[in-house]
């Protein structure tokens, strides 16, 4: 690897980790309900709506209530974002007049959204008006993170309720059940104090870059030379003009960063000059993708009481996240062998990027796109700056497995750490049963209610990614979608499941998934993944809020040392190669052979 | 049960108003008497008409003009109403065509030209409206531009010195060559030689 990739991966990683406390302990304060600084011109606001929704902020809510306020929260935002799309055709703010959008598409569209995952199944610039972009999507950017971070915060507060305390048992008894906090005030301040004011410097400081924000129609330029081309009919095309898109871009990006939201303005996302126009823009909307999902270990720490428990976590993940990393941009630079052939040079110097550029930006260069590759599918985020499609077959197989793991290397904002926390009652399990003895987390008793619900949660997105892949991959509609040919066309299936399967977003774009069976089979995929994993997650919480703590003892397993680091990070592995490496052995693992033989 | 459901409705329509209808006017807001330029779509005029945006890539194809990456936008290159990667894999032989027929098109340019010809000018950007081009992509061609413009290659060079950005602080992204903005250089240097 050259030297600039190996400085740009540790810059990354430094910046990444330096916000981690300061931004943490933040995002705890909120969640606690204390003085976070914003609340001084945001708390008016926040006891506004409060009051005209007739909710009492301090009254907590067990698990099932607040499982259902959720769930109804994101119906009304599905059905919402569905109708926006259906009727954008007479709504305003439609300056390109665009078509109300087709049913399957608005269903995906509308599911995609509302359940973090993001999934783009259109081309933003020629099918969305700015009235569907702003009051539909750039909505459901905030709330569905917004909902993610509120699932995780009731979940911290299972672990450290101590029912024994005599203000919990009051409330307790009241509703007979361990408490988890109250959804709407965690939605609420989640959205206004985390994610509104990171996205209003994000998206200010992306303007400066060039990315645009305006409600002008698009713009025609003349080009300076004919192009020409053929179209789907083969006939020839001849463009004099160009057409430059605009709309509020930035807005909609900085939350769809920092929410690993990862739906962009734009067809190609994130690769896209005005989504993402120079490399200091690339930096921070590639910063925003990780930083509040890593900034969330500490917030865990800190709200437990026991800040290396989070550091633990976090350490965990890194163990993971950078060999992958490294492992991609290797495989990238190193390019492609059969454009050696051809007298192409790829070798990375002062003067090129080299490597395999197919599908990636001259701006960005190597060690950008696969930094952005490898966080966008750690964490849940999904969107792009290079064309995973085109990456070399290792360099590919890295987002897949990445997501294929289950989200949980970061994983999305609330989601991520959520999900590794269900691994972490694994491995506190799988450690218990070596030494015989009922495991504990945390203080809290690990028992056979709260192994099944984590067992739910790590079983059901490999039976949707492997069930929806073999259908997709035997059925005609299924494979009437795939753009490549050979191994690399069954990645391309695969993919599409395994993002739909864990709320990613991002794709294999070749596969041609606008089409009722990709939008309905996908947008049942990502239903369950979110919803599926969201509720045994706060059955587990109200479970444990109701637990007595259990005093450590010799025979206690900690839950901050290297040995619980190495285990946690194993068992993540474990499952993740035992569940996909058939699969991935299929797709890019043969293309990688393939590649090589020539 | 209907106390949970009239919270449901209003803080949706509330939040909704807070991200969707306050925070993007803001953001305009602001951008738009910060940045006018910028949030406008960094566009270019030449003599009171649009010429292009800086950040948006043009087709070039002329012996006279530098290239710039290949598009895989349709139906016509630089589409940029219609955003677009090849999706082309790394086995695929349409991959390898189109590479090699671009190879045929940048020799058949320039058939004395016998250096080697840098990975980018023969791979379509993520894009399909990249407006760059790497420094060795630009000095492959510089010659041919020169001797097709009739100027000395040591002008042309020095044109291509002035459109090069480097590395973000020295560090982030790739040293890079803006197409667009060059190409405009170019035509302006033709159209009226600087005085010396």
């Amino acid at each position: 690897m050259s030297f600039y990739a190996w400085l740009q991966l540790a810059i990354y990683l430094v910046v990444l980790l330096a916000l981690v406390k300061p931004l943490g302990s933040y995002m705890a304060r909120v969640f606690d309900g204390r003085a976070c600084g914003l609340d001084r011109v945001l708390g008016p606001l926040e006891r506004l709506i409060y009051r005209v929704a007739g909710v009492r902020a301090t009254k907590e809510m067990n698990w099932k209530t607040y499982a259902g306020t959720m769930l109804a929260f994101n119906v009304l935002g599905l059905l919402a974002v569905y109708a926006i799309q259906r009727t954008q055709a007479w709504l305003p703010l439609n300056p390109q007049g665009f078509a109300n959008v087709s049913a399957d598409s608005s269903f995906n569209t509308a599911v995609s959204f509302a359940t973090n995952t993001n999934w783009q199944g259109y081309g933003g610039e020629t099918t969305m008006s700015y009235l569907t972009q702003m009051l539909g999507l750039t909505v459901q950017n905030f709330v569905s993170a917004a909902a993610g971070l509120a699932v995780l915060a009731a979940m911290i507060r299972g672990f450290r309720r101590r029912p024994e305390a005599v203000a919990d048992r009051e409330q307790a008894a009241a509703q007979g059940e361990g408490l988890i906090g109250n959804f709407w005030v965690d939605l609420t301040r989640s959205t206004l104090y985390i994610l509104l004011p990171l996205s209003l410097v994000l998206a200010v400081f992306l303007v400066s870059q060039g990315v645009v924000q305006s409600f002008a129609p698009y713009q025609t330029v003349a080009l300076m030379q004919e192009a020409h081309g053929k179209d789907a009919e083969g006939k020839d095309v001849t463009a004099t003009a160009q057409t430059i898109p605009l709309g509020p871009a930035a807005s909609q990006i900085a939350i769809k960063q920092l929410g690993t939201n990862g739906g962009g303005f734009f067809n190609v996302n994130s690769a896209h000059p005005f989504e993402n126009p120079t490399p200091l823009a690339d930096f921070f909307e590639r910063l925003a993708i990780l930083v509040i999902s890593g900034a969330l270990c500490y917030t865990f720490g800190v709200m437990v009481g026991d800040t290396r428990q989070g550091w633990a976590i976090l350490a965990a993940m890194l163990l993971i996240f950078i060999p992958l990393l490294v492992l991609c941009t290797w495989a990238e630079e190193a390019g492609n062998p059969k454009l050696t052939a051809m007298g192409v040079d790829q070798h990375p110097s002062a003067t090129q990027p080299g490597g395999n550029m197919e599908g990636k930006e001259a701006r960005f260069g190597i060690a950008p796109s696969t930094l952005w590759a490898s966080a966008t599918t750690a964490a849940s985020n999904g969107s792009v700056n290079s064309m995973h499609d085109s990456f070399t077959p290792l360099g590919g197989l890295v987002p897949m497995w990445l997501i294929q793991l289950g989200e949980v290397i970061f994983g999305g904002v609330g989601s991520g750490l959520y999900g590794m926390l269900a691994f972490a009652i694994i491995t506190v399990f799988v450690a218990g049963l070596m030494v015989g003895r009922t495991p504990e987390y945390l203080g809290k008793k690990i028992e056979a209610y709260e192994m099944k619900m984590a067992s739910l949660v790590i079983l059901f997105p490999p039976l949707v990614v492997l069930v929806g892949t073999a259908v997709g991959v035997v059925s005609g509609a299924g494979k009437d979608a795939i753009a490549n040919p050979g191994a690399h066309g069954f990645s391309e299936v695969l993919y599409a499941f395994s993002s739909a399967g864990n709320n990613n977003g991002s794709a294999f774009a070749g596969l041609g998934a606008n089409t009722p069976f990709y939008n309905a089979a996908l947008g049942i995929a990502m239903l369950v993944a979110r919803y599926w994993l969201a509720i045994p997650i706060l059955a587990i919480a109200g479970s444990l809020a109701a637990k007595k703590v259990t005093p450590t003892s010799a025979g206690t397993l900690p839950t901050h040392r290297p040995l619980f680091v190495v285990l946690l990070a194993s068992i993540v592995i474990v499952v993740g190669a035992l569940t996909f490496i058939p699969a991935l052995a299929l797709g890019p693992i043969v293309e990688q052979l393939q590649m090589i033989a020539g | 049960m209907l106390a949970h459901l009239r919270a449901t409705f209003v803080i949706f329509a509330l939040l909704t108003l807070v991200t969707g209808v306050a925070y993007p006017l803001v953001v305009t807001a602001i951008g738009q008497t910060v940045f006018p330029r910028q949030a406008a779509g960094s566009l270019i005029e030449r003599d009171g008409k649009l010429a292009g945006s800086r950040l948006i890539g043009q087709p070039f194809d002329g012996l006279h003009y530098f290239w710039g990456r290949p598009s895989a936008t349709s139906p016509v290159p630089y589409n940029a109403a219609s955003s677009s990667g090849s999706n082309l894999g790394p086995t695929n032989p349409a991959l390898f065509d189109a590479v090699k027929q671009r190879i045929r098109a940048l020799q058949s340019a320039d058939p004395t030209n016998d250096a080697k010809i840098p990975v980018d000018l023969v791979t379509s950007s993520g894009s399909g409206l990249d407006p760059h081009i790497s420094r060795a992509a630009a000095e492959f061609q510089i010659k041919r531009v020169a001797a097709a413009r009739k100027l000395d290659v040591a002008t042309v060079r020095r044109l291509v010195a002035q459109h090069t950005q480097g590395r973000t602080l020295g560090l982030l992204g790739e040293p890079r060559v803006n197409v667009l903005a060059l190409n405009l250089a170019l035509d302006d240097l033709t159209k009226s030689p600087p005085v010396k």
